[in-house]
């Protein structure tokens, strides 16, 4: 439907030829069908989510190139889809980056009150005694986010 | 604006087409704007399937051993049958818009019949794996009843059972409402509306029942495939 004088050689080819590049694509689909379900019998460890997920790629990249006609159509519709999926990167990339360091911080937040000197062990006083309100903490360290320890 | 309006009007086409609305200047100008529209849908359907495939990943990091032995418990030659029609009807469908871009009534009807064919096939499948697993007591949540279920397995398997009935649900929805838009299209045929000239709802839906066979392609390795 593009009005463009160099696409109209292009799409009477493609449509000559649209029914045989879709049965192709169909019958590659269906090929990948089975190497992905046949994959999956055999054990490779981590390996088998990546191979899974790129036989699904695959497969998804067929179907969006050809049956959605994005490789012939204009640039536009495929920056969309990609923008769609780019946003799901973000969430996904932010979501990993709060569940990766979420068991992490609390640990490092404990051996602040020792480095500070708000938890300090008096002599001849017994154990440690909480000195926060009586000796404030030194310049350039913070004080530790109680919020952090309770979510362990 | 509206004189302009006009005076394309009058410079493109000289009779009143009755497909071309009035606010467009050219009918490629219409499709383009239409088709730019159901991307921006399938952009946000996109989105909405994200956050569950996101939170699938999440949980499987979370719990991979009760994820691996719930997966066990989902018929994989019904998930690849499923599959197989999924994507048959996606070519059913492209061949039906190849059919109304090229004119050919006739075989736009029983492509668009042979994909709602294979719509139902896939709901019959699911239809009969969902009371497969109803039956079995591998439900969602507080539901989970599966009785040969390691005790410290209940929780991460209840959590995998509640993302695969909510994705294949979600999805399982999406295939209805598919059929129901394919009937409308089909009956749309029926009555001649598309041809060469105007095709635009036929290639919309069919650009949905893509995203929707898209969306499954990712759903069946890694619900029914995982290790």
């Amino acid at each position: 439907m593009s009005s463009h004088a160099h696409t109209e050689h292009e799409e009477h080819f493609l449509d000559k030829y649209a029914a045989r590049i879709y049965l192709a694509v169909l019958l590659a689909l269906l090929f990948l069908t089975v190497v992905t379900v046949g994959a999956s019998y055999i054990d490779l460890g981590p390996a088998n989510i990546v191979v899974a997920l790129l036989i699904a790629t695959t497969k998804a990249c067929l179907v969006g190139l050809f049956f959605m006609h994005l490789l012939h159509d204009k640039p536009i519709n495929g920056m969309v889809l990609v923008a769609g999926f780019m946003f799901l990167g973000l969430l996904l990339s932010f979501c990993l980056l709060d569940i990766d360091n979420r068991y992490h911080i609390a640990p490092t937040n404990k051996a602040v009150p020792k480095a500070s000197g708000i938890m300090v062990p008096v002599p001849g006083e017994g154990p440690a005694k909480p000195m926060g309100e009586a000796a404030p903490a030194a310049e350039g360290t913070k004080p530790p986010a109680a919020g952090h320890e309770k979510k362990q | 604006m509206s004189t302009t309006t006009v005076e394309l009007h009058g410079d493109h086409h000289g009779h009143h087409d009755p497909t071309l609305q009035h606010h467009f200047a050219t009918k490629d100008q219409q499709f383009d704007t239409s088709k730019l529209g159901m991307w921006l849908f399938l952009a946000t359907e996109i989105m909405l399937f994200g956050v569950l495939f996101v939170g699938f990943g999440l949980s499987q990091t979370k719990w991979p051993d009760e994820f691996k032995e719930a997966h066990h418990h989902l018929q994989r030659p019904l998930g690849a049958l499923n599959t197989i029609v999924l994507l048959i009807s996606s070519w059913t469908m492209v061949m039906g818009v190849l059919s109304a871009k090229k004119g050919k009534t006739q075989a736009l009807r029983i492509y668009l019949i042979l994909t709602i064919l294979c719509a139902c096939i896939f709901l019959g499948v699911k239809y009969f794996e969902y009371s497969h697993k109803i039956e079995e007591g591998l439900l969602p949540g507080q539901w989970y009843k599966y009785h040969e279920t390691i005790p410290e397995h209940i929780k991460g398997a209840s959590v995998f059972f509640s993302f695969y009935f909510m994705m294949t649900g979600l999805h399982g929805f999406h295939i209805l409402c598919g059929v129901l838009v394919l009937a409308w299209i089909t009956i749309r045929a029926g009555k001649g509306e598309f041809g060469p000239n105007y095709y635009t709802p036929v290639d919309l839906v069919g650009l949905y029942w893509h995203l929707v066979d898209l969306i499954w392609i990712y759903l069946f390795p890694l619900l029914y495939l995982i290790q």
